[in-house]
């Protein structure tokens, strides 16, 4: 077998969670149990998998507001995250964060960012704290196709280039900024910028697992090796709007029909690993089981859960007025 | 400095210039602690050329020596980059470092505010308490050398709105040595603001490192007629007006915030509940500044104690201009605060 037992049963765990995670956040929040914005990252999910399956708790990642399925895959605690999404006071952030502001930093995880390219300039500094502090470690971080438009992800990529910083650059190209195709808004090709930069970048089928783990390995080793940055381009779809409840008047007819019955990520992985004879279907629906059970409680925890005391609302500032 | 260290001997310290005081400090704090690295633009200068290996040291001369005395690992030439390095300097606080970042001019936070305010700014409460993000912002400000409208504004108040930053002023080269080694210490972000027109002005600073808390004003001068509170350059010019009048019997307290957040609001009272009469000096815009926002707060707390309608002396609501006799016009001179204490008083 080319991949252990513990890695193809952990990775296939985190890839349904983050799944079911985000369908349950979707079904809570029409039910009016979730505050605020809340975009998914259903379809996804292989992206966010394979690239964390090779991080530890002292490498960083630095997300998006499509972030929850970096969290998961990072290792934040699910009970944790959706008493966060829900305000309450026990959530990851003491519910003063919220969805797009999810943050957990003993796990290595520096931020969901609700500003588009806000992430990578902030990647390049926890880079440069590996590489002045001398650790072995790497920093990823996540942008879409959108936010490779923002000048802060362009001079990212120069600063990490300039200074050969440990950064991994993973781009998620789910082809939608918002309402917006890549084909209209993204001049040239994404790879092909970061490459402009002399930062190699692969270009990768972000629906397959195995793709992604296998490119993410060898960029992640270029970084932690002393090389500097790398870069993918991951293609990749998102299965729900920009936003729970975008009516996504953007999409073709048919096309989510047909995205869901040819390009779920989730699908290829069970195809290949019991085609391969790696798993089987009852050890795959197990762990479908198991992960449902986990949100299920996260859940009734999170709806049973105390709001946030008024104090909290002047606490972790220096100073208030 | 305070009244204690301006009647000290004028031997007990070597004169030093505002200059040199934050140079010698952050010579001092690179030596203490390896964690604190210091990255900008030129800051020292050079890099990828054929000349110097220390081409500036900052283009105000603040971070010179730096370079050949710790390296370029912790002395890091950036490209003209600004949002790659506000952000680099914040993502490095939360993860070990204490990063001073130098902003070659603060009018260039227009390139680079989602960094500072939407990140850096927001993290520790955002985050729930968890993230700290001690670094440094440097940021040379302020009109007087016909630098015109990029290179002069003073932008204090639009960093002072925002909660979660820290915003640090001096007036003399004792309180920027003081001063910007609590910054450096400190686990906010730290806006560092020196002003032009102060870098060569000279007063006696210890050689030791010492720190200056934030929040507590000094009293440059102090007496119960009327009560002068001033920032960084205007502080001078309040002295300089203070002791005029003085000779004519007329004694001003003259009180410098150094810190606009957080702001010592008390010892602005306490004065005004004394003396009755306030004039706020400050070279930003009037709309929505400090001197607006102090008389407020003085307005809203010791209403009952003024004597006199509260004068705001300030730049006018316009861009910094480059003609010389505008530029000059355009700061809060002597003049104008003299004319203000006196009409505070009454006409005296």
């Amino acid at each position: 077998m080319a991949y252990s037992k513990e890695l193809l049963t952990s990775a296939y765990y985190t890839m349904t969670t983050i799944r079911q995670f985000e369908e349950r956040m979707i079904k809570e929040f029409m039910a009016g149990n979730i505050p605020g914005f809340v975009h998914t990252y259903d379809g996804q999910e292989a992206v966010g998998v394979g690239v964390c399956s090779h991080l530890s708790d002292d490498d960083i990642i630095g997300s998006t507001h499509r972030g929850h399925g970096h969290c998961i895959a990072k290792g934040c605690d699910i009970e944790l995250m959706i008493l966060e999404i829900m305000g309450k006071a026990e959530g990851l952030c003491k519910g003063k964060g919220g969805s797009m502001h999810i943050a957990d930093i003993d796990k290595g995880m520096l931020g969901a960012n609700a500003i588009v390219g806000g992430g990578p300039p902030l990647c390049n500094g926890a880079a440069l704290s590996m590489k002045t502090l001398g650790k072995p470690h790497v920093a990823v971080s996540f942008s879409g196709d959108g936010s490779s438009n923002q000048g802060t992800v362009m001079e990212s990529l120069n600063l990490a280039g300039v200074l050969d910083l440990p950064h991994f650059f993973v781009f998620e190209n789910n082809h939608l900024a918002e309402g917006t195709g890549d084909e209209y808004a993204v001049a040239g090709d994404i790879a092909e910028r970061v490459r402009a930069f002399g930062i190699p970048c692969d270009k990768v089928d972000g629906t397959d697992f195995f793709a992604v783990y296998e490119a993410a390995k060898k960029a992640i080793k270029h970084c932690r090796s002393g090389k500097g940055p790398y870069g993918i381009e991951a293609d990749v779809l998102r299965f729900d709007g920009h936003f729970i409840g975008d009516p996504q008047a953007y999409r073709g007819e048919g096309e989510l029909d047909d995205l869901r019955a040819n390009r779920d990520c989730l699908k290829i992985y069970r195809e290949r690993v019991t085609g391969e004879g790696w798993m089987d279907t009852s050890a795959l629906d197990k762990l479908d089981e198991d992960a449902a059970a986990a949100i299920e409680k996260g859940v009734q925890r999170g709806l049973a859960a105390a709001q946030p005391a008024m104090e909290e609302l002047y606490s972790d500032v220096y100073c208030s007025y | 400095m305070s009244q204690a260290d301006a009647a000290a001997p004028a031997n007990a310290h070597p004169n030093k210039t505002f200059r040199e005081a934050i140079n010698e400090a952050l010579h001092q704090e690179m030596e203490r602690d390896s964690t604190v690295i210091v990255m900008g633009e030129e800051v020292a200068g050079g890099a990828g050329c054929k000349g110097s290996d220390e081409a500036y040291g900052g283009v105000f001369g603040l971070t010179k020596g730096l370079g050949p005395r710790f390296g370029r690992e912790r002395v890091i030439d950036t490209p003209i980059t600004e949002s790659a390095i506000i952000g680099a300097a914040a993502g490095a606080a939360n993860t070990g470092l204490r990063p001073i970042a130098e902003l070659m001019f603060v009018d260039f936070i227009g390139v680079c505010f989602d960094q500072i305010f939407n990140q850096a700014a927001k993290f520790r409460y955002m985050f729930g308490g968890k993230a700290r993000t001690p670094m440094v912002i440097r940021a040379t400000a302020g009109a007087g050398l016909r630098a015109a409208a990029q290179h002069s504004s003073m932008l204090h108040p639009v960093l002072t709105h925002i909660p979660g930053l820290k915003v640090v002023m001096p007036s003399n080269a004792y309180d920027a040595k003081g001063l910007i080694i609590s910054a450096i210490r400190d686990d906010d972000p730290v806006v560092f603001i020196e002003h032009k027109l102060l870098y060569e002005t000279s007063c006696p600073v210890p050689d030791e490192a010492y720190t200056i808390p934030f929040g507590e004003a000094a009293f440059a001068r102090e007496g119960s007629d009327a009560t002068i509170v001033a920032m960084g350059a205007m502080v001078p010019r309040a002295i300089a007006v203070a002791d005029k009048l003085a000779a004519e019997g007329i004694h001003c307290d003259v009180i410098d915030p150094r810190t606009t957040s957080p702001l010592d609001s008390e010892a602005i009272l306490e004065s005004v509940e004394v003396s009755g009469r306030l004039v706020v000096v400050d070279e930003a815009n009037p709309r929505c500044g400090l001197a607006a926002d102090i008389s407020s707060i003085v307005a809203e707390h010791a209403f009952s104690a003024l004597r006199a309608p509260i004068k705001c002396v300030t730049a006018p609501h316009t861009p910094v201009p480059f003609a010389p006799a505008l530029e000059d016009a355009y700061m809060p001179g002597e003049d104008r605060i003299e004319a203000a204490v006196r009409a505070v008083l009454g006409g005296r």
